[in-house]
């Protein structure tokens, strides 16, 4: 269910890093619990996030969600298919929807979790 | 996630929790906020028929030679003119003429009424209708003694129809009958919450379970959906019903929030007449509106409203909800829901995202008049629209 080649948060984003680009995206089991996607607002390329610190939301029918930034860096590309299907956050969360690509300067945190400790994080939560 | 203990729960509890719904606490009950999802489940009841568990919504019993007098005197509405068998809608006042509730009046005999309440003020309704003396009635509160489904959508006279010997066509919109719904002894009123046709089934609890499975038995064939409390409120946001706490409550008098067709100031006393009257005579402050937003940003309940650059009013419900539910055909049962191919317009589309805000009365503002509204530090364009959103065709 959870890829191996991503690293996971405790707030249901993955990140997947390549060179000095870091893929963002939330996970299967946020896209489960915020049920049917409708808006995704993120920041435009250029703009600066913080690890750890809100970078956007996610809403659904019934809630908004905060995305928090699980790297630190600079907004390189957000996901053109998001803008008019944000739906597709239900359907691919970890391939086709991902969020944003963000440069980053340094290594990612350490405490992002394997697909393994995820897996075992979202079970304790139930 | 684990719900707090103290949360209050259904008769019908166990049979969310094996559909899998997601629960949430809605008013201090756990209650299925959706089952396969809002949008699919919003759907179902537009082009076929749903299944709603609203046990949580409370009853209270008048009875009494002045029941007819007691339940007139609490209530806006002229409960003296229902026949017995008729429901009507109304609203339960402070003498100040905020909302302690809305509800529905169901006369059962003149001797006796019987009310449907929100669940969350249930107590306080019961409290606060308990308080009036004077009247030679009893105020029962009856909120244990029953189950309330709530089966909604074209197809859901079809669907009731299996399972009763009443004759279902017979009853009026806003009237109901006592009779049986699978054995079990039921007040099957034409009443709902969604806009479209449908009935509310009042059971006792212990029979609960039986008739919710044979209901979702009966309704298979048309492609019955357990729907959960999320499709609830899209739903009757496009009719724009009022919601307690959001469009209505202790502060919002029944002018301002467009039911002024609730209260017969000719009926004689009502608690909150006189402070209605006053308001009447020197004009409402606000009233409540809909609105469509123009881009993809929602609205949501609690957000500032801005009129020409300056905060005006605040918005009591907003949501996305689905497109083109009115001109969708029914689909056959047991087919998924696809997206590919086909003549159907597109079934993932949400390209409607409305609302409901109170702004200043005096202001002339009128369908099409552009405002704007405060998302998390953003203004967004919307505009005034006439409400409410979806009419059900014919």
């Amino acid at each position: 269910m959870y890829p191996d080649n991503l690293r996971y948060t405790k707030e249901h984003e993955w990140v997947r890093v390549e060179g000095d680009i870091a893929t963002i995206g939330i996970t299967d089991h946020a896209q489960q619990e915020l049920g049917d996607i409708v808006y995704v607002d993120l920041p435009k390329p250029g703009a600066r996030v913080e690890q750890g610190k809100a970078l956007g939301t996610v809403e659904s029918v019934k809630a908004v969600s905060e995305i928090y930034s699980p790297v630190t860096g600079e907004v390189a590309e957000t996901n053109p298919i998001l803008t008019d299907a944000p739906e597709k956050l239900n359907e691919d969360p970890h391939g086709e929807a991902w969020l944003l690509k963000v440069r980053i300067s340094g290594p990612p945190s350490a405490e992002l979790m394997t697909a393994a400790e995820y897996e075992s994080y979202i079970g304790e939560e139930k | 996630m684990a719900a707090a203990t103290s949360l209050r729960a259904t008769a019908l509890h166990s049979v969310h929790k094996a559909l899998r719904a997601k629960m949430v606490d809605f008013g201090g009950w756990e209650m299925p906020i959706q089952y396969s999802g809002i949008l699919e489940e919003h759907r179902a009841v537009r082009t076929a028929v749903g299944l709603f568990d609203v046990s949580h919504m409370g009853e209270i019993e008048i009875r009494g030679p002045q029941a007819g007098g007691l339940t007139d005197f609490v209530t806006t509405n002229h409960a003296g003119k229902l026949a017995p068998g008729q429901v009507q809608y109304s609203g339960l006042l402070y003498s100040h003429g905020g909302f302690v509730d809305d509800i529905l009046v169901h006369k059962i005999a003149d001797d006796h009424y019987f009310l449907c309440v929100n669940a969350a003020n249930q107590e306080k309704d019961f409290d606060h209708i308990r308080a009036q003396t004077g009247f030679d009635a009893q105020v029962e509160f009856a909120g244990d003694r029953y189950a309330q489904l709530a089966i909604q959508g074209p197809h859901a006279l079809a669907t009731l129809q299996k399972l009763t010997s009443t004759e279902l066509g017979s009853i009026a919109h806003y009237h109901f009958r006592d009779g049986e719904v699978a054995g079990a002894p039921a007040r099957i009123a034409r009443t709902g919450y969604t806009g479209e046709d449908g009935f509310e089934c009042y059971i006792p609890p212990s029979h609960a379970e039986w008739v919710w499975n044979e209901l979702l038995h009966a309704g298979a064939p048309f492609g019955i959906r357990p729907c959960g409390l999320g499709a609830r409120n899209t739903l009757r946001l496009e009719s724009a019903y009022s919601l307690y706490g959001h469009e209505i409550d202790a502060s919002i008098s029944p002018l301002e929030a467009g039911l002024a067709w609730i209260v017969k100031f000719d009926k004689g006393d009502f608690l909150g007449r006189a402070a209605l009257l006053h308001q009447k005579e020197t004009g409402l402050k606000r009233r409540l509106f809909g609105f469509e937003m123009l881009g993809r940003a929602i609205a949501r309940d609690g957000c500032e409203v801005y009129l020409d650059g300056a905060p005006a009013g605040w918005v009591t419900s907003g949501s996305p909800v689905p497109s083109g539910t009115t001109t969708r055909p029914a689909r056959p049962s047991n087919e998924e829901d696809s997206c590919a191919g086909g003549a159907q317009p597109p079934c993932q589309g949400l390209n409607k995202n409305i609302g409901l805000c109170y702004l200043p009365a005096d202001r002339r503002l009128a369908p099409g008049r552009q405002i704007q509204i405060l998302i998390r530090g953003r203004l967004a364009d919307a505009v005034i629209v006439k409400t409410p959103f979806y009419k059900r065709p014919g």
